[in-house]
């Protein structure tokens, strides 16, 4: 933690903070955003969902285990922009631990602050929204530039079709900027896995499948035209669907939905989803921006979340067509929701075999007595 | 929702014990404020006198009765209950619970038990049904077997191969429980745990695992959530009870963190838990394979001293939820009470670090081993929290000791004495730890010894190097002065290292505008505004979460970490002091740093700041506050010492001048101040050499009482009978208080002693009164057994009391609590002590009373008190004290001026007889159909005073076993006794009688010289290792001649079923 260069992070509203450089010397634009999760700090930044971000961390101590092998990540590279911290752990103890995150984030050229009052900067984006900042490393004036106005799913996405997993049935991803997980998750079911770019027309693939995962990914649903036109073609064809993320928000634009940017996004492993009509609540991770408005016809609300009452899910009335807001496949973050993959999968008539350390996952069974869910909390999350 | 329950009985712990502390005051008060929320009518068993949840002013009903099966099947059939709560009251309420059930009580009376459902407790209690079942629902176990008998128990230990582990089953705090790695071992551990148990488990020791926490809640609609997770500092093999603890967990990466919890919540679905329960795990810190290689530790299917301190280390009301969860209620469906916006199905995120930190009091004990490991030996602890580790842990050594700076202030005599206290675990090892890292030792070789994980050594290496570094140059610019606060240093530490008082550091401090932020707990990170008034202090921030309260606030002042001497009375004062500051109009802020307490609840203070009971962060929290006073006079004898420097410092101390206090707490002042009065004291003399020391007992002769002065509970008192013994210890005291002299004072033997406590405004006193000790002078207060009113003294003695008591308030110009001790010897009052402060009676004599001082105190404070007319009680109310002796291994359970009880409880009565039967049937587990004791009475005089007892004993249909020259006495005295040879003799002897548990109690009266003398060789004596069999079989033990004959005389008058069955309101309206 020592030769540490006085740098600066600062925001579109004007305010500054001083903070200890500890990862790449750049200087970088983004949108800032906080996340509130304690561990899992390397499947975070690695997740594409958080293409273009500054992320603030609100747990105060982040390095403590470093930095596992590749084949743990969530992509193969660092998603984020940029990175702030309260207090940078030079001094991981951890058996999976190949490196310090201090050396991580040089390698990928991601610059890094240690900036004391991140719960600070977290009341500010909380009260007035994410907003644009960068991170001026040294005198050096860069432009505000919002990421938003990319195509960061072109960006993250697979660039050519690739193959994972044996068994009988293959189960397609739209990769829409996934998480690794996805995949591993299917594939412990026996499946086999085809990822395809996010502007592929799976209706044109020449090899045979049983059902179609639209991944998660960054940014703004409407900026995904071509994958929101083909998903409309697999829907014409009642191909099974699962959507997760902004899977969720292209099914539901795809079918005819609306959908939002939130005040503040949600960036948490403790978001709590009920399934709607029952008292049945899951914790789930989550990270995204924007969400569904309008319940496109023939679907209806599959979950909401107990704290804001946003949607989480649709799933249609009759055929096996269902999305999911948070990220059923964790990592990082709460696994209660593994079990919406054999949900998808049973619903799709593909009765799968789940192997690993932990079997069988607590579904949507309908335990106890059940009630009228209880109001719902005041708190709202519409933009102002 | 609304429920069918009208009424719900609900079990407390009883008396604070070892393993069994403070925390269930705090459960047991939100249970019946959740419990009232609904409108159902609670009634609360609980003997615990100095806990809030016994107050008038919770519960609709509060038994002052023992928690066991019989009372309470009494009370269900009075009250007619139609539920109960056994989950609030720890393993006490636990036990009592399954009793009752098992006995068939609760389905006669048709009382449904709410919550977990019987069954999945007990599941968790067997160790070997609870292995079964976690193997069938593939969670797994450390190899294990479980044992009824000692030949059992060997097969096992060959098949799992050393070294084990030795658990009692159904007990507290790891009781009887240690690790062997031989036959020899496996022998000696067995046995003493089926002295307390029938079952013991056997399990593979598990050296240097990890050891971590998650405290699980569950609905009845299967909704699961793990409220916080924690890991342990001290690795497996040490008692989470004893581990320094730190939350959320800092090692554990994604896989691991998440991996067990979702077999905690598999676990908890698979017992069909409905409420709180904790998991404990030991996970591999180097596992073969990737994926988490863990085994389940132990499940508590109740609240726990864990879930206490997840809750307040969160802010997630766990004790409150788990009684709402108990009545059926959805975690949908109960808002989560910090943020109001989000609900209670949620896992908290935390932007802090806290750490949990064990207090122990081992040098109270005389004899007692210093080593800890897998039985808990801590009587208290404390939280810090911080935005660094290293900031929270060097808070939480400041308050845990209340005298230690920093890790790296050690006193250890040399490098040899350091190495040893690395090599084996002990209250001393972090400071050992923080020595060896001092010079130079690698974090590896101290992580092969200690197996504390890198990270954390890293850390105190990071605290270390800092300290080093700064010493080099003095250096104190900015930047530094940052840096080091970061770290956690004190004003007074940093003084220290560069030579200069914490005064002046505070001032440059200020200077360089170094301040502390105020940060909320809000449960979410700050993800969503949430209105929370539960604070901390960091130097790792930029700004404050509130505004300054300003001038209407007073900052009431805590106990700090329970410890013998300093329980939960203090708190009891501490938050009706607060409560009262209400009522004037008043905003109050608490600050405290003992998550045991109900007074660092969330909803009891317009603010709580989470924070250490020292000058510099009360100075702080008052100046941020810009508040209008500081009560320092309610939290025992921690917050009464910062009086001196608080009011330096200019701030407005309610009450008693700063001056005046001191001139009560400074014995010479004080004893010249009596003498001014001419009020009677013990002749005493303060000397700093030895000469003038046996100058004084040349004159006075012996026995004499020698202490140093201002320490509370008696702590390195002594009486001594001869000059070796005044040398010997004289020595050792100044060692352990070298600021201020040693006092001499003549020990009076064979005096009474009383107490009497009041509130005073401008030095007179609005209320007043007097308490009886049972014993006679020699038993500390805090030990003693306690009645009010009155029952052996003259009405000239009480007069006496109160004019003497009138001339030194008005002195003092006393304004609030104060309490005074008298002795009395042939009817003149003779005071040894005034405390101008809150005192340990005040609970007490309140609730016996029916009033409250502490109230009482603030109108005071305010100059509104009123006089109270005195009015003669209609019923009799005795304390007993609780001793925790059994846990601690080689501690001689004996009465003497230090103070050595946990806890305590009190119970009301027609009469004294009736009283004082209650009281100790409920600290102590007492069979009334064991018609036998045991007698073992030293000296002659010990044996004529007793005479008469031990003839109505026998008389009452008892056999009694007594000791050779003890029987001899009887037989001569024609008192039917059978002699049994001493402990040291061949079988069968004395320890054949009490192993054999043939006893209902034991009397074993030592001769004070023999006791006090034989100090260092006591583990030999007879008296000993039949005082010792005895707490270690629990058998209830009087080694005081009054309280035995006490005890004799109201066993001839009650039996048990004459015992009457009433509640606090019908005592007292
Ligand atoms: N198999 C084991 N190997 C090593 N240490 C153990 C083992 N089992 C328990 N311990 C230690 O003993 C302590 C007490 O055990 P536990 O089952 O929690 O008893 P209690 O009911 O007193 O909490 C634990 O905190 C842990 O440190
Ligand atoms: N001069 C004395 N003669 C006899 N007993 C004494 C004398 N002084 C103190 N004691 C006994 O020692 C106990 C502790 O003394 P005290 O001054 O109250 O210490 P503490 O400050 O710990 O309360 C008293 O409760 C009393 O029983
Ligand atoms: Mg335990
Ligand atoms: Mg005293």
């Amino acid at each position: 933690m020592q030769n540490k260069t006085i740098t600066k992070l600062v925001l579109k509203d004007g305010s500054v903070y001083e903070g200890k450089s500890f990862g790449a010397e750049v200087s970088i634009s983004g949108e800032v955003v906080f996340a509130t999760g304690m561990t899992g700090y390397p499947e975070a930044f690695t997740d594409p969902s958080f293409r273009g971000q500054i992320l603030v961390l609100t747990f105060p101590l982040i390095g403590n285990y470093g930095v596992p092998k590749k084949e743990n990540w969530e992509s193969k590279q660092i998603q984020i922009a940029g990175l702030v911290v309260c207090n940078y752990i030079d001094t991981p103890s951890h058996h999976e631990s190949m490196q310090t995150l201090s050396e991580w984030l040089k390698e990928q050229n991601v610059p890094a602050l240690e900036i004391k009052d991140t719960r600070g900067i977290t009341e500010k984006l909380r009260d007035k929204g994410s907003m644009l900042g960068k991170i001026l490393i040294d005198k050096k004036l860069i432009p505000f530039i919002d990421p938003n106005t990319r195509n960061l799913v072109a960006e993250v996405s697979t660039k050519e079709i690739y193959e994972e997993g044996k068994g009988k049935h293959a189960v397609i991803v739209i990769d829409c900027g996934t998480k690794y997980n996805v995949a591993r998750r299917l594939m412990a079911r026996g499946l086999k896995v085809v990822t395809v770019p996010w502007d592929t027309d799976v209706t044109k693939l020449t090899f045979p499948f049983s059902g179609v995962v639209i991944s998660n990914g960054p940014g703004d649903p409407k900026k995904v035209q071509a994958t929101i036109q083909n998903v409309k073609k697999i829907l014409a064809k009642k191909i099974p669907v699962l959507g997760i993320c902004l899977g969720n928000q292209i099914l539901a634009l795809a079918s005819g939905g609306t959908t939002y940017k939130l005040k503040f996004g949600h960036r948490s492993q403790n978001q709590p989803c009920v399934v709607s009509g029952t008292n049945q609540c899951y914790l789930t991770t989550q990270n995204h921006g924007f969400a569904v408005k309008k319940i496109p016809a023939g679907f209806k609300e599959w979950f909401y979340n107990a704290n804001d009452n946003t949607n989480e899910g649709i799933i249609h009335k009759t055929l096996p067509i269902m999305s999911v807001q948070f990220h059923p496949e964790s990592s990082p973050g709460p696994l209660d929701t593994d079990w919406i993959f054999d949900y998808f999968l049973e619903k799709a008539g593909i009765s799968p075999k789940l192997k690993n350390f932990l079997a069988d996952k607590t579904g949507p069974v309908p335990a106890g007595e059940n009630f009228q869910s209880s109001a719902k909390s005041k708190y709202n999350n519409y933009e102002k | 929702m609304k429920n069918k329950f009208k009424k719900i009985i609900v079990l407390g712990s009883g008396a604070l014990k070892i393993g069994e502390a403070g925390e269930f005051d705090y459960s047991g008060s939100q249970a019946i404020k959740a419990l009232k929320e609904e409108k159902i009518k609670v009634i609360l068993v609980n003997p615990n006198i100095a806990t809030y949840q016994t107050s008038k002013t919770l519960a609709d009903e509060v038994y002052f009765l023992p928690v066991n099966a019989y009372f309470v099947e009494k009370i269900i059939k009075k009250e007619k209950p139609d539920g109960i709560m056994l989950s609030f009251g720890g393993q006490t309420a636990l036990n009592c619970g399954l009793d009752l059930d098992k006995k068939g009580i609760l389905k006669k009376y048709n009382v449904q038990v709410l919550g977990s459902p019987v069954a999945s407790i007990e599941l968790t209690e067997d160790r070997q049904m609870f292995a079964e079942h976690l193997k069938k629902i593939g969670i797994p176990i450390p190899p294990s077997g479980a044992a009824v008998n000692l030949e059992e128990a060997k097969v096992i230990a060959k098949k799992i191969g050393y070294p084990l582990m030795v658990r009692a089953a159904f007990a507290l705090g790891g009781q009887k429980s240690g690790v062997v790695y031989n036959d020899i071992e496996l022998k000696e551990i067995v046995e003493g745990a089926l002295a307390i148990s029938n079952q013991v488990l056997i399990e593979k020791y598990l050296h240097h695992f990890k050891e971590v926490e998650y405290e699980v809640v569950r609905d009845k609609f299967d909704n699961t959530v793990t409220v916080c997770n924690m890991e342990n500092l001290d690795p497996l093999g040490i008692h989470t009870g004893d581990s320094i603890v730190v939350a959320p967990s800092q090692t554990l990466n994604n896989n691991e963190y998440h991996g067990l919890r979702e077999a905690s919540i598999k676990i908890v679905k698979s017992l069909g838990i409905v409420g709180e329960c904790n998991v404990q795990y030991a996970l591999n810190p180097k596992p073969k394979n990737g994926e988490p290689d863990y085994f389940v530790i132990e499940v508590n299917a109740r609240l726990s001293r864990s879930s206490a301190l997840a809750s307040k280390a969160t802010g997630y009301p766990l004790a409150y939820v788990a009684a709402k969860l108990a009545l059926g209620k959805s975690l949908l469906e109960i808002q989560n009470k910090i943020t109001k916006v989000t609900q209670s199905f949620f896992e908290p995120a935390l932007d802090y670090v806290v750490v949990k930190m064990p207090r122990w009091d081992l040098i109270k004990f005389k004899g007692a081993e210093e080593k800890i490991g897998s039985a808990m030996k801590s009587v208290g602890e404390v939280m810090a929290i911080g935005r660094s580790f290293e900031e929270a842990l060097q808070k939480a050594v400041r308050m845990q000791s209340g005298i230690l700076e920093s890790v790296t202030d050690s006193d250890f005599i040399d490098k040899a004495e350091q190495k040893k206290y690395v090599d084996t675990p002990t209250p001393r090892r972090l400071f050992a730890v923080a020595g060896a890292l001092l010079d130079g030792q690698s974090v590896e070789s101290l992580h092969d010894t200690t197996g504390i994980d890198n990270w954390f050594l890293s850390r105190i290496e990071s605290i270390v190097k800092a300290e080093k570094e700064f010493i080099k140059n003095k250096k104190l610019d900015k930047e530094i002065f940052t840096e080091l606060k970061q770290l956690g240093f004190s004003d007074k530490k940093i003084g220290q290292l560069c030579g200069k008082t914490e005064f002046e550091i505070r001032k440059i401090r200020k200077n360089f505008k170094v301040l502390p932020s105020v940060f909320a707990i809000d449960t979410l990170a700050g993800e969503v505004p949430a209105k929370t008034n539960y604070l901390y202090m960091t130097y790792h921030g930029g700004h404050h979460d509130v505004a300054p309260l300003g001038q209407n606030a007073i900052a009431v002042l805590g106990s700090g970490p329970y410890h013998i001497g300093s329980s939960v009375e203090f708190d009891w004062s501490s938050v009706y002091a607060n409560l009262a500051l209400k009522k004037h109009g008043k905003k109050s802020i608490i600050v405290n740093c003992n998550p045991e307490t109900v007074s660092t609840d969330y909803d009891m203070s317009d603010r709580l700041y989470f924070e250490n009971i020292s000058f510099e962060t009360v100075s702080d929290i008052y100046e941020f506050e810009k508040a209008g006073g500081l009560i320092i006079s309610v939290g025992g004898q921690r917050p009464n010492n910062l009086a001196k420097k608080l009011s330096k410092e200019g701030f407005k101390i309610l009450g008693t001048k700063a001056e005046d206090i001191d001139r009560a707490e400074d014995r010479n002042k004080f004893s010249a101040l009596l003498d001014k009065l001419n009020i009677l004291q013990p002749k005493w003399q303060s000397f700093v050499n030895i000469k003038d020391a046996e100058k004084f007992v040349d004159e006075e002769g012996f026995p004499v009482l020698v202490r140093p002065s201002y320490v509370l509970s008696g702590s390195a008192m002594r009486i001594c009978y001869n000059k070796n013994e005044l040398y010997d210890f004289v020595t050792k005291a100044s060692i352990l208080s070298p600021e201020y002299p040693v006092t001499i004072s003549k020990f009076m033997e064979n005096a009474k002693e009383l107490e009497f406590d009041a509130v005073a405004q401008k030095g007179e006193v609005m209320i007043y009164g007097i308490s009886e000790h049972v014993e006679n002078a020699g038993v500390h207060s805090g030990d003693a057994t306690i009645v009010y009113p009155t029952q052996r003294v003259y009405a000239s003695t009480e007069f006496q009391l109160r004019e003497i008591s009138k001339k030194i308030s008005h002195e003092l110009k006393i304004t609030g609590p104060f309490n005074i001790q008298f002795l009395v010897k042939d009817n003149r009052p003779f005071v040894i002590e005034v405390n101008v402060r809150a005192s340990r009676t005040l609970p007490f004599l309140s609730k016996a009373m029916d009033t409250n001082f502490p109230e009482i105190a603030v109108d005071a404070f305010l100059g509104k008190a009123k006089k109270h007319e005195y009015v003669y009680p209609k019923s009799v109310l005795v304390k007993s004290s609780q001793f925790s002796f059994s846990r601690l291994l080689g501690a001689d359970p004996v009465l003497r001026v230090e103070m050595s009880s946990t806890g305590e409880v009190a119970c009301f009565g027609k009469d004294y007889d009736e009283a004082l039967l209650k009281s100790i049937l409920s600290a102590n587990k007492f069979d009334f159909n064991k018609k036998a004791v045991l007698f073992s009475l030293g000296g002659t005089v010990n044996k004529a005073k007793f005479l008469e007892a031990a003839q109505t004993i026998s008389s009452l249909g008892y056999k009694i076993y007594a000791t050779d020259s003890t029987a001899e006495f009887f037989k001569n005295n024609g008192v039917e006794a059978q002699t049994v040879s001493k402990a040291s003799e061949q079988s069968p002897n004395t320890l054949d009688v009490i192993d054999g548990k043939k006893v209902a109690f034991v009397v074993n009266l030592s001769e004070t010289k023999n006791s006090e003398s034989k100090k260092a060789d006591n583990i030999n004596t007879d008296g000993f290792r039949i005082r010792r069999a005895t707490v270690d079989n629990q058998i209830p033990l009087f080694t005081d001649l009054h309280l035995a004959r006490a005890f004799v005389k109201a066993l001839a008058h009650y039996n048990i079923e004459d015992l009457e069955i009433k509640s606090y309101r019908e005592y007292i309206d």
